[in-house]
């Protein structure tokens, strides 16, 4: 993983903190940028380039909800259901995005592997209620109604 | 301007001036309307000298806890040891987002208030901490950053200061708990963000065991402009009869309101004019029943508190509640407060960091109960337990995440009872929870 | 040294006068108030996070943890007010609400600090009408398995791997309430020090599997003893059920082993159980060995060194006293002694002070070096055609037997009869092995340390040192002892390293000889 440009890219962000291990999160970051997710073999890298143990990682791995511990469709779309959005009517878009995306259920992946709907809490985008995140783009304002148009525009 | 909405003519747009204005993203943009002029000052200045200017001008924190950004910074000596300036930019209260218009519209205008900070505390290095769902706050701060690096603005002599300030954004990773200053620096040092026991506290051993000053994005935002105008001129924002509330202060406003969005206003402006005047009331053929002014962790209004309410740190307090971040979550009519309460509770389990035996357990035990509540399954016997529960998580924890969730349920149960007793009442299950079974035999 | 500044308080109504910098929580314990606590360790650094430590400070806004909270000049603590009592029954409800009561199938059940505070300051019933979690067992490897049902996430564990054991191969996973102790796949508890966390944990979430339901923690015995797996001489308790050793577990000193003991130290006590034990005493008739009377077997044993130069292949197991009664015999006959020492990797246990599983494999070879005995290899090199042999304690491991045959006579005292002897020994002597007798060691650093009587020896096995005590006297050397303190006081008037020593006074936590002329280790811990 951290090999060529991204051993250079992670060596220039570890130039900006006094620790290896403060560059865990980015390491991270870039590790699931790079496979989509963060296995257990990804852990084992992040962990050696760094010179932390495995378990350490997986620890701060699992503390943090936006690391994937599992593989997840091409498009994972996070819905914001805080009270803020859930008095929006957040519920009544996760219920259109589950039932336009075929995942079945919040956390699973759709059949065709392209579709992963998860809830998330307070996406930090409260007036723009329902806000969801497709990857990494913010979609502001989401209704039930403007789900299917919003998927149709994904590949 | 203004975003989402043009300024209200009744907002004092200071921060907000430059929202919707993608002009002022850039560089070049943010030098046309004034950027930069009070850091090349600053940068020149002794860094005492603007602890004194921030401390005069009575600027408190805008991140929730309202602490005094001069005296703050004033626990940072001059002691020849690495200091630090840490930028809390997790913005992840429920019901606030003006952090993130800020980052989105005039990032710039962050940058230049993190470097001043950093110069004003005596550290050559600043983190900028931005929550990881924050994608395109951290774009743009990031875009920023590289720009007044290329610039000269930030580096090893930054302005032609000969002073060395460098500028890093670090971007966080899902979890609600690193808003908290000393979660928010273990999760910079690649740590779970737990919360730290104080003392001791950042100005003494923070980020990497080094002094360390952490503030909010508005905060450092608003410090520019205080060195560019004057302590003097800061203070005619506030309400004459309040010298402890000075300044403006974005709200951000959501949840079932006519014109949601980011207001600025001078602090002590009246809270009904705010709800109805500037954001338009509730939406047609509605009431506001409840209103949460300062973030999920504050307490619940009922509409006659809110419309008495005044807004700034005092006049909060005075009606029973909190300024808080500012993050308005206004409830209508329509609204079932068991269920929203019990979805605030729910947030709350989800984010415990699992430290604090109070804080894992009781977020989690207090949501289940608030659940059943809310699905028909409540007895009487709940409430009380409710009660006894918030009171057990409240004060005795590291952090105030357990008090937080304590919050919505105690003033929940004060001021909307009757919600939660006729969904008990409506509760005819045969069969209820397994500890009834105990109680009836007894 | 600077002086250390001394600051008074008054907890539970107690004056106390403690060093500045201590918590409250080490405070209380010397005024004999015990603050209730889950994560708090002396051993490990301080994480605040049961919160059932928490104390009523005068003057404070709010409750304080205790494990957390310096001692100020003038503080007024309480323990016991109606606050702090009421935090902690709030706690221990918290604690217990996904608990599962499972207390008469867990093997913490009676050595259980959630057990033990419930039972003092817990509610009556719980308010808790839902669902419990429930989650599978895992297998930690090592000897360790986690129930994570039964975990309360104090962290003693995590904190010891990562800043004792520096190997942090434990971790909290996720939050809230579904936080739990992870580890990373493919990476076990496999470290020799991993063990520790068992003891550690307050509640029965981690637990031995070699122990598992082997017994209730109120049917054992107790004795302290001292571990013999090498010279770091770690101090321990030998916990016994029905006359068995079941386990060994590290006895708190903090000039030896701190509060830890190593899984080789752990799993010596296997040795302790032997079934195929020398029971009687053994005189060889002819071809066959026969149980004699110890009279007549010690007679034999003294007649077979006349005429003959005496070698003894001595164990380095072997108490002082016994070789100090050995070292007088050798003196007496005229010969020479020798022991064999066992090697393994020295495994340091880098968070505490000069505390390591030691290269040396045994528990004594400090005194055997400073009574005499020399360090041999091989037995052959030793012995001369036509020498008596007296092997005690050696189990001759490794031993090429013809090598024995160069011997005249052979005595074994000892506790199992090596096979190579059973048609060689003259004579067998049984002993105790040390769980079986008193008597002291010397570690590697010097440190002289008594050990009690754990469990009764086999058959009319004797106490070793009573055996050499009466075979000097039956070949007539030099002192007639009647208690192993008084072949110490022997040992203690003769030999300038053990000059001042007391068996009484050297306690349950032992003493530095004063001129150990030992090699140079770390200095004697100021605690």
């Amino acid at each position: 993983m951290f090999v060529g440009d991204t051993r250079v890219e992670l060596d220039r962000i570890l130039s900006r903190y006094p620790t290896k291990q403060a560059v865990l999160l980015p390491a991270l970051w870039m590790l699931q940028d790079a496979r989509g997710w963060v296995s257990e073999g990804g852990i084992e890298e992040v962990a050696a380039v760094l010179e932390i143990t495995p378990a350490y990682v997986k620890g701060v791995v699992s503390f943090y909800t936006m690391y994937h511990q599992h593989p997840v469709g091409r498009h994972f779309i996070q819905v914001c259901t805080t009270t803020p959005c859930n008095v929006c009517g957040a519920e009544d878009v996760v219920k259109s995005l589950l039932e336009h995306t075929g995942c079945g259920d919040l956390g699973l992946t759709s059949a065709d592997g392209r579709f992963t709907v998860v809830e998330v809490e307070c996406l930090g985008a409260c007036g723009f209620a329902t806000p969801i995140m497709i990857n990494n783009d913010f979609v502001e304002s989401v209704t039930p109604e403007s789900v299917s148009r919003i998927l149709s525009e994904l590949k | 301007m203004g975003y989402p909405h043009p300024s209200h003519p009744r907002e004092t747009p200071i921060l907000s001036k430059y929202f919707g204005d993608p002009e002022a993203r850039t560089l070049a943009g943010w030098r046309a309307r004034g950027g930069y002029e009070a850091l090349e000052k600053a940068l020149n200045t002794d860094p005492q000298e603007l602890q004194t200017v921030v401390k005069d001008s009575g600027l408190r924190g805008r991140g929730g806890a309202g602490f005094p950004t001069g005296l703050k910074w004033s626990f940072m000596k001059p002691d020849g040891k690495t200091h630090y300036l840490c930028c809390n930019a997790d913005e992840s209260e429920p019901g606030t987002f003006k952090d993130r218009e800020i980052m989105r519209w005039t990032p710039h205008g962050l940058v230049e208030g993190v470097a001043l900070a950093a110069h004003a505390i005596y550290a050559q290095t600043a983190y900028i901490y931005i929550r990881g769902e924050f994608t395109e706050p951290y774009a743009r701060v990031c875009a920023a950053v590289d720009e007044a690096y290329a610039a000269g603005i930030l580096g090893p002599n930054a302005m032609g200061s000969g002073k060395h300030v460098d500028v890093h954004v670090h971007r966080g990773a899902g979890a609600y708990i690193c808003g908290e200053e000393t979660a928010l620096m273990n999760s910079l040092e690649g740590r779970r963000g737990n919360p730290r026991i104080k003392p001791p506290f950042p100005a003494v051993a923070g980020l990497f065991g080094k002094p360390t000053t952490i503030n909010n994005v508005e905060t450092l935002t608003t410090v520019p402009y205080i060195i560019k105008n004057g302590a003097e001129w800061y203070k005619q924002y506030g309400r004459p009869d309040n010298p402890k509330s000075i300044g403006t202060k974005l709200f951000s406003v959501c949840g079932n309101i006519s014109r949601p969005g980011n207001y600025e206003v001078a602090l002590g402006f009246p809270f009904k004019d705010f709800l109805y005047d500037l954001c338009g009331g509730p939406l047609e053929g509605r009431e506001i029943k409840a209103v949460i002014p300062g973030g999920s962790s504050v307490p619940i209004l009922t509409r006659e508190e809110a419309e008495g309410a005044i807004m700034d740190y005092e006049g909060f307090v005075a009606s029973g509640t909190m300024l808080g971040s500012g993050g308005v979550i206004v409830f209508d009519d329509r609204q079932d407060m068991v269920r929203q309460i019990a979805r605030l509770t729910r947030f709350y389990a989800h984010e415990s960091c699992a430290q604090c035996t109070q804080c894992r357990e009781g977020t989690a035990w207090i949501t289940r109960i608030m659940e059943r509540i809310r699905d028909g399954q409540g007895t009487a016997e709940d409430l009380d337990t409710l009660v006894a529960i918030s009171e057990g998580m409240s004060g005795k924890t590291i952090c105030v995440l357990s008090d937080s969730c304590a919050t919505p349920v105690m003033s929940g149960l004060k001021k909307f009872r009757h919600e939660f007793e006729a969904k008990i009442a409506a509760n005819t299950s045969m069969v209820t929870v397994p500890g009834a079974f105990r109680a009836s035999a007894a | 040294m600077a002086e250390v500044k001394m600051v008074s308080l008054t907890i539970e109504g107690r004056p106390v006068t403690v060093p500045d910098g201590m918590s409250i929580l080490e405070a209380a314990k010397t005024a004999g108030v015990l603050i209730p606590h889950y994560c708090y360790h002396p051993g490990l650094p301080v994480a605040g996070v049961c919160r059932m430590c928490l104390v009523e400070v005068e003057k404070f806004p709010k409750l304080a943890p205790a494990c957390a909270t310096t001692v100020g000049e003038g503080q007024v603590v309480h323990v016991h007010s109606p606050k702090a009592l009421e935090a902690r029954k709030g706690v221990l409800e918290f604690l217990l609400i996904n608990h599962p009561l499972d207390c008469p199938i867990c093997d913490q059940a009676g050595e259980c600090e959630l057990q033990d505070y419930t039972f003092a300051e817990g509610r009556a019933d719980s308010r808790y009408r839902e669902p419990k979690r429930f989650n599978p067992a895992e297998d930690f490897g090592g000897d360790v398995l986690y129930v994570q049902n039964r975990c309360i996430l104090c962290t003693r564990c995590v904190r010891f791997m990562s800043d004792v054991a520096h190997d942090p191969v434990l971790n909290v996973s996720e939050r809230g309430d579904r936080a739990f102790i992870g580890k990373a796949e493919g990476h076990d508890l496999t470290n020799p020090w991993a063990g520790n966390v068992v003891d550690l944990c307050p509640v029965g979430a981690l637990l031995s599997k070699d122990f598992l339901n082997r017994a209730r923690a109120w049917e054992l015995d107790r004795a302290p003893t001292v571990c013999t797996g090498c010279s770091q001489g770690c101090n321990a308790v030998a916990e016994t059920r029905d006359n068995v050793v079941v386990r060994l577990k590290p006895r708190a000193n903090d000039q030896v082993n701190q509060y830890y003991m190593c899984e080789v130290g752990r799993q010596g006590y296997r040795e302790f159980n032997r079934r195929d034990r020398a029971d009687q005493p053994l005189v060889r008739h002819g071809n066959t060995l026969t149980i004699a009377e110890w009279d007549e077997a010690v007679a034999r044993a003294a007649e077979s060194i006349a005429g003959r130069r005496l070698v003894v292949l001595a164990s380095a197991n072997l108490s002082n006293e016994a070789l100090f009664l050995l070292e007088r015999t050798i003196v007496a006959a005229g010969g020479a002694g020798v022991f064999r020492l066992e090697r393994g990797e020295e495994a340091p246990l880098p968070g505490a002070p000069d505390l390591a599983l030691r290269e040396e494999r045994a528990a004594n070879a400090t005194a055997a070096r400073l009574l005499g005995f020399t360090e041999t290899a091989s037995i052959g090199s030793t012995l001369h055609d036509g020498d008596a042999l007296w092997i005690v304690g050696d189990h001759l491991d490794g031993v090429d037997a013809a090598d024995l045959d160069r011997a005249s006579s052979i005595v074994f005292v000892g506790t199992t009869l090596p096979a190579a002897l059973e048609a060689r020994a003259a004579v067998v002597l049984p002993i105790t092995n040390i769980v079986e007798e008193e008597g002291t060691l010397t570690n590697l650093r010097g440190r002289v340390q008594r050990y009690l009587q754990a469990k009764a020896a086999p058959g009319v096995a004797r106490p070793t040192w009573y055996v050499l005590a009466d075979l000097l006297a039956a070949v007539g050397g030099d002192g007639r002892f009647y208690l192993p303190a008084e072949v110490f006081a022997a040992l203690a008037s003769t030999h300038a390293s053990f000059a001042g020593l007391d068996y009484e006074a050297l306690g349950l936590r032992g003493l530095p000889m004063i001129d150990a002329g030992m090699p140079a280790g770390a200095p004697e811990v100021t605690a």
